[in-house]
């Protein structure tokens, strides 16, 4: 009897300390993983998604197991993608509706110069210089909507593209 | 009876198909010149690549040969005036690019006397220009790819040389059913051809040229291989292909020709050749030796809707209906048009379209085979037994309707060249060619929306590295600041505390 | 050698573990929808295998057996298998991330595969050497392997097709795993194991 709980302590622990100083040996690396995912978004960095911008999003996926139909931006064709890359067998449809794709405009009669959502850009889609005229450059613009809070006179209206 | 200067050492093609040529019908009566149209519409954009911009204004009196339109960026031709008379509007039109959709164009109204712009002083013979002169001037003469694709040519012949290249071929197959316009040009102005392919070969630096013909045109092989003994030049070698339809896909001419198959997503260049149709070595050989740019072009006009089936040497920019008119109008039973040939046209739905540089055929039918209602795919296999460039249709109709873009890719759609065979041989009648095209737009899709993404990641990681940079200089700059007022001694850090002070007091 | 080459035909075509024996099933439905996951699913239960019926043999003949602790076989075995499939998910963790993601919870459940369990039992009821007992697991994974990878490939087309409503999903890909068994049928004594 006592040999054999010895045996299979024995064993166990043999196997244990094993593991151990393997998993501290061979850390994972996700790093690659995150890149892949952040390639599949739609890269406009507008925290509809609930994180800061694109890649924080696509390593919560990896690390944190975030659900992977957040981004309104992307569509229910990114969710797909993200479903065939991560090998999920469903994809759910989005959380919020599709958005649909839109560019800023601002209302050059009523932009006072202030640089605040030039500030906001996240692509410095906007050009302009302090008390001069501001505009969007209309092919960068990704249509992420963090222009529109900062402006102090309300100037800058999205329009369908 | 075998055939003068014909060679039969060819290689494979793969599946295709043995259509009926029903080109008989057309080539009854040698090539006709219809009368000058009383309007000349043409459209700035008759090629692949940019549009040309118009260099013309309204009411601005233009001659035959002059031109109108500059193409501003790297691909692109320009557009001359095919006859002499008043530009009356530069507006949007009914083409046949757009099955009818107006695009814009130049319209001119002819005054009739056809006068031709005065040509510069006499060029230099083509054969003692540099070969790279030679080049830029036939980017001046508009020429396009008359085989229908109309891709430029000077631009395709400048990216050929950049490669190692081996033969030039020209093209006289002309495999899709009802067209002979080919056929006819070769039959009449095998010359003008043959002395294409020599100024090409000229301009390209090759050695060897392939003139190549399809077996069911023997009156224009008897032509062209008279011309070339007359030009007693070594380098030129007619060669005959069998009579089978897509053969005269490029591709498909320099596998049968060489037995060198292109790469998957690749070019003849690849392996080192060249194709241009024969029309287009036509057209070089007028612009060079007789300083006409291309402003005309020979086109078949036929199908049971037309009264007088025959191919014209007509103006670029007359409208269809002249032409329809000329070729003695239509019948009772006529139904449809089709600009092109029956596998690759475009139907359109008007004949107020003008002939372009890219219309080789007029088709006027009274009735579009009707294929019958679509049934279940029955994994036959026939349409991969076709395919002339050897892919599954069967495997890829699966996956263009599951979308599958990871699959549709493996499997080789961007290789379609979309010749309809797959479609004639399917028992069920699935129309699979529309369905590849489908797919191929949504990929084409997707891959701008990647484009799209990728920039804006790359503009966001910029900003971010710009304002981290900003930020570091501030520190940067703070640090120096307070090693400066370290040094400087207390008295100075007094000094700024009391000036601090009376600015808050002011 | 003949011998050796016997028992790898016998494992992977005659006495498939999948389609003839009926065992690790769970993998073989749950992550056949894709060819690359199969890939290295197989891969992973292969590694896995080996391992384990090596370690198994080994622990059996010179720990259990001297100590006359035969009757603790079931419980050792499963203890050398967690510890095997544990090393496994670390290494797959580590030179594939994307894999990890993809098997997901398939990795641990390896642990309770009743092939790799099997073939540890297997390997000791049937007391052969200790190469034996290797070209014996190396086998069994061969044969799991090619069934696996043959379905997954088999699934990724039925995918697309055009499938009636009530035999899509689990119920087409039972049918077909039911056919492929019938195929291996055909095997049947061509070698003794």
């Amino acid at each position: 009897m006592l040999i054999a709980v010895l045996t299979l302590t024995v064993i166990a622990l043999i196997a244990g300390l094993g593991l151990a100083f393997a998993a501290r040996k061979l850390p994972s690396n996700n790093s690659e993983l995150v890149e892949r995912v952040n390639d599949l978004l739609p890269q406009t960095q507008c925290a509809q998604c609930g994180y800061p911008g694109c890649r924080p999003y696509a390593a919560a996926i990896v690390e944190d197991g975030a659900a992977i139909n957040l981004c309104p931006p992307g569509g229910n064709d990114t969710v797909r993608r993200l479903a065939d890359l991560l090998g999920r067998s469903e994809s759910p449809p989005l959380a919020t509706g599709p958005a649909a794709p839109a560019v800023a405009v601002i209302d050059e009669s009523l932009c006072i110069g202030c640089t605040y959502c030039r500030a906001a850009c996240p692509v410095d889609a906007i050009v302009g210089a302090h008390q001069l005229m501001h505009t969007v450059i209309e092919q960068e613009c990704t249509g992420c909507e963090l222009c529109v809070a900062p402006c102090p006179v309300d100037c800058i209206t999205m329009r369908a593209s | 009876m075998p055939s003068p200067a014909a060679t039969y050492d060819l290689g494979k093609l793969h599946g295709g198909l043995r259509l009926d040529a029903r080109k008989s019908a057309s080539t009854g009566l040698p090539i006709q010149s219809p009368p000058l149209p009383e309007q000349l519409i043409l459209p700035i954009e008759q090629h692949v690549g940019e549009p040309a911009q118009p260099l013309v204004g309204i009411g601005e009196h233009v001659l035959r040969g002059q031109l109108l339109a500059e193409s501003p960026g790297t691909l692109g031709a320009p557009v001359h005036a095919s006859s002499s008379g008043k530009v009356v509007a530069i507006e949007p039109w009914p083409v046949a690019g757009r099955r009818g959709d107006p695009a814009p164009c130049i319209v001119i109204e002819c005054d009739g006397e056809d006068r031709a712009v005065e040509s510069a002083d006499n060029p230099a013979p083509w054969a003692e220009t540099p070969p790279d002169d030679v080049l830029r001037k036939i980017l001046q003469g508009g020429i396009v790819g008359l085989g229908g694709a109309v891709f430029p040519t000077a631009q395709k012949l400048m990216q050929a040389t950049a490669g190692e290249l081996e033969y030039l071929i020209l093209n006289g197959a002309e495999c899709e059913p009802y067209i002979s316009c080919d056929d006819m040009l070769m039959r009449e102005h095998a010359r003008d051809i043959v002395s294409g392919a020599q100024i090409l070969l000229h301009a390209l630096e090759l050695d060897c040229a392939y003139i190549v013909v399809e077996s069911d045109k023997p009156d224009a092989i008897g032509q062209l291989a008279a011309a070339m003994t007359d030009a007693a030049d070594e380098r030129l070698v007619l060669k005959q292909v069998p009579t089978i339809y897509p053969s005269g896909g490029e591709d498909q001419l320099v596998q049968l020709v060489t037995d060198r198959e292109v790469p998957s997503g690749g070019l003849p260049t690849d392996v080192g050749c060249l194709v241009q149709n024969v029309g287009t070595a036509a057209a070089i050989h007028d612009w060079l030796r007789r300083g006409e740019p291309l402003i005309s072009r020979i086109t078949t006009i036929t199908g049971d809707g037309i009264a007088t089936p025959m191919n014209v040497r007509a103006r670029i920019g007359t409208p269809v209906a002249a032409l329809a008119q000329f070729a003695g109008g239509y019948t009772d039973s006529a139904r449809h048009l089709v600009i092109g040939g029956p596998m690759t046209g475009k139907s359109v739905s008007t004949d107020r379209v003008p002939l372009v540089k890219a219309t080789n055929c007029i088709l006027v039918l009274s009735d579009l085979p009707q294929p019958g209602p679509e049934l279940p795919c029955i994994r036959c296999g026939e349409c991969a037994a076709v395919c002339p460039v050897q892919l599954q249709p069967q495997q890829l109709f699966w996956y263009a309707c599951a979308d599958n873009e990871r699959q549709l890719r493996s499997h080789g759609l961007t290789d379609c060249i979309e010749c309809g065979c797959c479609d004639l041989v399917c028992p069920s009648h699935i129309p699979l060619t529309y369905e590849f095209r489908m797919a191929k737009a949504r990929i084409r899709e997707q891959e701008a929306e990647k484009a799209r993404a990728e920039r804006a990641r790359r503009r966001f990681e910029a900003r971010n590295e710009r304002l981290q940079r900003e930020q570091r200089e501030r520190e940067a700059e703070l640090t120096r600041q307070k090693e400066r007022a370290k040094q400087a001694g207390p008295d100075a850090i007094a000094e700024i505390m009391k000036r601090k002070q009376q600015d808050d007091g002011d | 050698m003949t011998e050796l080459l016997v028992i790898l035909v016998a494992t992977v075509l005659v006495n498939n573990f999948v389609l003839m024996r009926f065992l690790g099933l769970c993998p073989f439905m749950g992550v056949s929808r894709n060819l690359e996951a199969a890939t290295g699913m197989s891969l992973a239960t292969a590694f896995v295998l080996t391992l384990s019926s090596a370690t198994a043999y080994l622990l059996h003949v010179y720990v259990l057996v001297p100590l006359e602790l035969e009757y603790l076989r079931t419980i050792t075995f499963i203890l050398v298998i967690a510890a095997s499939v544990q090393f496994t998910e670390i290494m797959v963790r580590r030179l594939s991330p994307l894999l990890d993601q993809v098997l997901g919870i398939y990795i641990p459940l390896i642990a309770t595969n009743c092939a790799v369990l099997g073939v540890a039992l297997l390997n000791v009821q049937q007391s052969t050497g200790f190469v034996q007992s290797v070209f014996y697991g190396l086998g069994a994974a061969g044969g799991f392997a090619l069934v696996l990878i043959m379905f997954a490939a088999i699934r990724e087309r039925l995918d697309a097709a055009d499938i009636p409503a009530p035999f899509r999903g689990s119920a087409i890909a039972l049918i077909t795993a039911g056919m492929m068994s019938l195929a291996f049928m055909g095997f049947a004594g061509m070698a003794r194991p």
